[in-house]
């Protein structure tokens, strides 16, 4: 049995002689009621050690870098959204801001703290789903539940923001769609103060937990220089100490303006990552009561008929409105030929999109860079060597949402 | 090494210079196609000593492959490109790497041996492209089932097209797969 250096409390229960011992092949999944997720493992094991493990994806692959190539630029947005649905704005941000720096545009100054605003609010609703998950699948229910509790108030932000909880849809190029509600701060306020005391109210529970540390702390360990081999970005890079945040490393939107901390860990544990997801909720918080404070007033899109649909006024009072609608809706906006990537900080990491346009209305190839699929490629080597009940608090703590994953 | 030093990236234009001198047979893309972003095309033949060069370069320091995917340019010649993101966490800087890949032989040399992040992605690429990557130790479907006929991101490869289901696979018969050496 492996034990990382980090680990806090011996074990009570010492490895014995067993004599002979046959390796049992096991598959688990891809349907599991303890793993959160379509995936499947091919587990060989020698009692409950998993000698060797062949993680299994693409159970959730819909095509969405082929369908991106169907339809127009505007068509690929609500795509975007089914990416990660733990943080549908963060993708929409991503990918809305890569068509941008494609085109050549700008939102104007409301709109990029709107969509921080947005996004920030999706990364706490993302850690807390992880978080409340990694909880309760180790018997804390409560915390779970608490958690979730959390994330309904946060949705219900994002719902007033939106109109809608998880598929929202909500940027367009050059901007996004609705402004902020007038009652925005209180309703802010009032969410975050929830969230606050009930994440105290979770730390109480989890931060001295002998069966909740004694489960995390040593479990799925990797060092920093196999994290950056692997590829790992986001949280799970950050747990080994490497303080890689692309909001930091290459700030986009207004993230140069606000004041924020890169949380990172030491052990590259699961303990780790979960106090730096915790450590991060806080942060975000922090950026939205900031980004809040210094919004100014303005418009919400850009000022640019060749890619934003004119407003409906237009389109229904004069030719010219009624002409551009009907070309941007019918050819797309014509992105001229060229090829970017971009990338943001998503839920789980990097999240990057290389785009190439052929001049026409329809984007030529969308390839998204998930951060999840980089992860779960690493997440047989975390595995090898530990545990099978193991399995469920590393691949927790790794966060896979599927739609990101396997697209 | 140095990770969290600060500053001292280089533009994309003298990261583009520097990498065509240290690489033999490397050419810039005009800085209007790519926005402005530090993009240099390598000949298929030099790329893994191009990737091996770019991360031990003190000035580059690319010690990360953020991204590997390829993109169809159905029509063109040579019509594939193999496409390395590259990222350097000690300079903050980014470059991207592009390989031509001929249809009539649609093979890269992999490069799993200097990145890990490298085995998935070159799957995916697999699967999808159907770009063979010589010296990978698992080419095999990732996203999709072994039974699959054709490599959907293909620019020829019909949007709706239908596939037959196909029968169950007995997991004794055929075990899943024999272990991977050296794990």
């Amino acid at each position: 049995m492996r034990r990382a250096p980090g680990m806090m409390m011996p074990s009570r229960f010492e490895e014995t002689d067993r004599g002979e011992s046959e390796v049992l092949e096991i598959q688990m999944g891809p349907s599991h009621p303890a793993s959160h997720g379509t995936i499947k493992f091919n587990l060989r094991l020698d009692g409950e050690t998993i000698v060797d493990v062949d993680v299994e994806i693409g159970y959730l692959h819909r095509g969405f870098e082929k369908m991106c190539e169907q339809g127009t630029w505007n068509h690929c947005i609500p795509y975007a959204d089914r990416l990660n649905y733990a943080s549908p704005i963060l993708n929409n941000v991503g990918f809305a801001l890569a068509v941008e720096t494609l085109a050549g545009i700008a939102c104007p100054e409301r709109a990029q703290y709107i969509r921080v605003i947005g996004g920030e609010i999706s990364r706490i609703t993302d850690h807390l789903t992880c978080l409340g998950m990694a909880a309760s699948e180790l018997g804390a229910i409560s915390a779970g539940f608490y958690m979730l509790e959390a994330r309904e108030f946060l949705y219900d932000l994002v719902e007033a923001i939106t109109g809608a909880r998880l598929t929202v849809t909500y940027c367009r190029l050059g901007g996004v769609v609705n402004d902020l509600p007038p009652d925005m701060r209180e309703r802010t306020a009032a969410a975050l103060g929830h969230t606050r005391r009930i994440l105290d109210d979770c730390e109480k529970l989890l931060a001295r937990n002998r069966i909740f540390i004694d489960r995390m702390a040593g479990v799925g360990a990797i060092s920093q220089a196999a994290a950056l081999d692997a590829g790992l970005t986001g949280p799970l890079l950050r747990a080994t100490g490497v303080p890689y945040d692309v909001r930091k490393a290459s700030p986009y939107l207004v993230y140069d303006r606000l004041d924020f901390e890169v949380p990172t860990g030491t052990n590259g544990d699961n303990l780790d990552r979960f106090n730096v997801r915790l450590a991060e909720i806080r942060q975000s918080m922090r950026i939205v009561d900031q980004a809040l404070a210094q919004i100014p007033d303005g418009p919400i899109l850009a000022d640019e008929p060749r890619f934003v649909l004119p407003p409906k006024r237009e389109v229904y009072g004069t030719i010219e409105g009624l002409m551009n609608h009907f070309k941007l809706v019918m050819e797309g906006p014509k992105i001229p030929p060229g090829e970017v990537y971009v990338c943001t900080e998503g839920g789980n990491g990097e999240l990057g999109f290389y785009l190439v346009s052929d001049g026409s209305g329809r984007p030529y190839r969308v390839r998204v860079r998930p951060p999840c699929f980089y992860a779960m490629a690493a997440l047989g080597d975390m595995l090898t060597g530990g545990m099978v009940a193991d399995i469920i608090t590393t691949f927790g703590q790794i966060n896979m949402i599927g739609g990101e994953c396997d697209r | 090494m140095g990770l969290s030093q600060a500053g001292a990236a280089m533009t994309p234009e003298a990261l583009v210079a520097h990498a065509s001198r240290l690489i033999p047979g490397a050419s810039p893309l005009p800085a209007q196609l790519v926005r402005g972003q530090a993009v240099i095309t390598v000949p298929r033949e030099g790329i893994l000593a191009a990737l091996r060069a770019l991360r031990e370069d003190p000035d580059l320091s690319l010690n990360m492959l953020s991204d590997l995917s390829a993109v169809d340019y159905l029509g063109r010649t040579p019509r594939f490109e193999v496409v390395y993101q590259l990222n350097s966490l000690v300079w903050r800087h980014r470059l991207r790497v592009k390989v031509p890949v001929p249809e009539d032989d649609p093979t890269v040399p992999s490069a799993t041996a200097i990145w890990r992040a490298a085995d998935w992605a070159e799957r995916e690429v697999y699967d999808l492209f159907g770009i063979v990557f010589a010296g990978h130790p698992d080419l095999r479907r990732i996203l999709l089932y072994p039974e699959f006929v054709g490599h959907p991101l293909r620019k020829d490869y019909p949007v709706d097209r239908r596939h037959p289901l196909v029968p169950e696979r007995d997991p004794i018969a055929q075990p899943w797969l024999p272990p991977r050496e050296g794990r």
